[in-house]
């Protein structure tokens, strides 16, 4: 009994890492008043860069700080898209979904001869586990999330972050400098995402595959509105389907339990719709979230 | 959004130009033949009535997808969840195709309303959740995919329904196919026929269906609902201004429901059609088909009237086709024409670059004079 929660603790763990990077991205970005829908690509591309690192140089930190500058290049078109050519902030997003995923695959045929998968990564230069066989990647995740607690709410940064995301004229009025907030905010959210994708290609697996990130960067985003743009509530939903996962792992391995693995998935998203209409109906987003701020 | 749809017209068209470009680039730093690559994917374009068939078929629940997506964008809506809905249509009409066998003139609509109608519910429940339940609805569009990918992997493995020994479900019953002429076809008549007409012959190689007509139907009523009824009228008053069509007096909650009906019911018609002209059946899915994604791409690019997502389904479908040869031809990724629909939606979001080229350009004009 004792074997099988500590089980499910470990993999609601090691699965949650990713999506706890990019909801965090997610949250830095948002609470600036940028939506970033294109955590999924910047995910994918970080995934494909972190693993295509570690197979040609052995090191998988130098392979995860690549894949985080990944992330941020992507971010980068995303920021100055939404920054300074005022675009429609969904749109930019979704188009680095399609850049992301897109170059991804594309790079890795060229770099590995043709093949969409990269070269399996042995063992010895993935990611190591830190405490309790824990993968160093959670702890790096759940740090991510102390440390961006404590920058949005308890630091004099914070209420500035957040000043740009409600009210951005009132905040430039006080002398915040509106545009290098987003920026910096969209760039470490690009960057956020880069690593949770990486912490799946160079952690939980061993290499890059099309079909890796699939979905993980709109979990993530999820996560965001779910956890009403905070840092733990997002970490607290990632958590939630990192469980999921989990326990369809778990019950996989149980001869028997016969419940259908595919109905038990399908229960944290049916679980997250209807706590979504029983929670409170007024908003939290922050109010100037996906409108575009323009100097005079 | 530009305002005027001449300026829209050329954003678009400024968008492509940069697409094709940038995907040169890649392909030029990759170490390509930039020029052979585009002449091998514009030739399987155009060359060959087969290659346009093959366009056409994989047009096909572009255009729905596209339409979809477009037709909530004007409620002012959201639809991520197309993904889910052409799930959901392709599932039902793949339950109804097989356990269904009634005469083609009664089958084929039956199958095709009743996916249609199950996706429109499952696309409803999105914007029931809005009006009522102020749930975002990216947020419960996407949890919806999920639990509809999950549904259509649940319903394919149980028995009866499942294929043995296989991890699809059963083949529709032919009564309910979509495609021409299929089994004159491949008839001694048919074979005979199609020799001496070798157009033709090629043409039908690829698996045409009707689904092509339906969503030329589905865009003739997209146009009909939007432009013609008061029910459009009110969507459209939802989409410009949710706050002043509340105070005109138009029930905005019916409206989002009503908008997100018809949203899920377009991407069903994609899936179904998907099923009943060239699938056949439904398989386990290892991961989301995206065709429910790339309709975001085509209203995206096509604008979100009733005939820019045919020309833009049509560009992506012809894209797609075109990528998969230049695969077989120069070996080269396929994926360049995903990279170039990401630059020209990333483009397309904004609007105010080319406003500041012409102003550029009409600066140095007057700076020469």
């Amino acid at each position: 009994m004792l074997d099988s929660i500590l089980f499910i603790l470990s993999t609601t763990l090691m699965y949650s890492a990713p999506l706890i990077f990019a909801a965090i991205g997610g949250v830095l970005s948002e609470n600036t008043g940028v939506v970033n829908i294109g955590l999924e690509g910047m995910m994918a591309f970080g995934a494909f860069v972190g693993a295509a690192t570690t197979s040609l140089c052995g090191n998988p930190w130098i392979g995860l700080g690549a894949a985080g500058m990944a992330g941020l290049l992507l971010a980068l078109l995303h920021a100055w898209a939404s920054i300074h050519m005022a675009a429609n902030q969904v749109v930019s997003g979704i188009a680095i979904n399609f850049l992301g995923t897109g170059l991804s695959v594309f790079a890795c045929r060229i770099l590995f001869e043709g093949s969409t998968m990269t070269p399996p990564i042995p063992l010895e230069n993935k990611i190591p586990p830190l405490f309790f066989g824990q993968y160093a990647t959670v702890y790096l995740a759940l740090g991510l999330v102390f440390f961006t607690h404590i920058f949005l709410y308890k630091t004099i940064w914070g209420p500035r972050w957040r000043a740009v995301g409600e009210h951005p004229k009132a905040a430039e009025s006080v002398g915040i400098n509106v545009y290098q907030i987003r920026y910096l905010a969209v760039l470490a959210s690009g960057f956020c995402a880069g690593l949770g994708g990486a912490s799946l290609s160079i952690a939980v697996v061993s290499s890059f595959r099309p079909t890796l990130i699939a979905g993980q960067g709109f979990i993530a985003l999820a996560a965001v509105i779910f956890g009403r743009w905070r840092p733990m509530g997002a970490m607290w939903a990632a958590l939630l389907f990192g469980a999921s996962q989990a326990l369809v792992v778990f019950v996989g391995g149980q001869a028997a339990i016969e419940i259908s693995s595919q109905i038990l998935s399908m229960l944290p998203y049916l679980l997250t719709l209807l706590i979504l209409v029983f929670m409170n109906k007024k908003s939290a987003a922050p109010k100037a979230n996906g409108i575009s701020y323009q100097r005079n | 959004m530009p305002n005027s749809s001449y300026e829209k017209l050329t954003a678009t068209f400024f968008s492509i130009v940069a697409g094709i470009l940038v995907g040169g680039l890649v392909l030029k730093i990759a170490g390509l033949p930039v020029g052979e690559a585009y002449l091998v994917m514009f030739n399987s374009m155009f060359s060959r009535a087969n290659y346009v068939a093959h366009i056409i078929v994989k047009s096909t629940p572009l255009i729905l997808t596209g339409l979809s997506v477009a037709f909530a964008f004007r409620t002012g809506l959201f639809n991520i969840g197309a993904e889910g809905q052409f799930i959901i249509g392709a599932t039902t009409a793949a339950l109804a195709g097989y356990f269904l066998d009634l005469h083609p003139l009664l089958e084929i609509p039956l199958v095709l309303l009743l996916a249609v109608f199950v996706s429109a519910l499952w696309g409803g429940i999105a914007g029931l959740l809005k009006a009522h339940f102020a749930v975002h609805e990216v947020i419960s569009t996407i949890m919806l995919n999920w639990t509809a990918f999950y549904l259509q992997n649940y319903l394919v493995m149980l028995e009866g329904f499942r294929r043995p020994n296989s991890e699809a479900s059963n083949s529709i019953n032919v009564s309910a196919s979509l495609t021409f002429f299929e089994n004159w076809k491949y008839s001694d008549a048919g074979i005979l026929w199609l020799e001496k007409h070798p157009l033709l012959a090629d043409f039908l190689r690829a698996p045409v269906n009707g689904g092509i007509i339906i969503a030329l139907l589905a865009a003739i009523f997209c146009y009909i609902i939007l432009h013609k009824t008061s029910l459009g009228f009110s969507l459209r008053a939802v989409g410009h201004n949710a706050d002043a069509a509340e105070y005109g007096g138009i029930k905005v909650k019916q409206k989002m429901t009503t908008s997100m009906l018809i949203a899920g019911a377009l991407a069903g018609a994609a899936g179904a059609t998907h099923v009943m002209g060239v699938s056949r059946n439904i398989a386990i899915l290892a991961s989301m088909e995206g065709y429910g994604f790339d309709g975001i791409a085509v209203a995206l690019i096509g604008g979100s009237g009733a005939w820019g997502p045919i020309l833009a389904g049509l560009f992506f479908g012809a894209l797609k086709y075109s990528g998969s040869k230049l695969q077989a031809a120069l070996e080269a990724p396929s994926e360049v024409i995903y990279i170039m629909i990401g630059v020209i939606v990333f483009f397309t979001a904004m609007p105010k670059l080319f406003g500041k080229i012409s102003d550029l350009i009409k600066k140095r004009r007057a700076h020469a004079r």
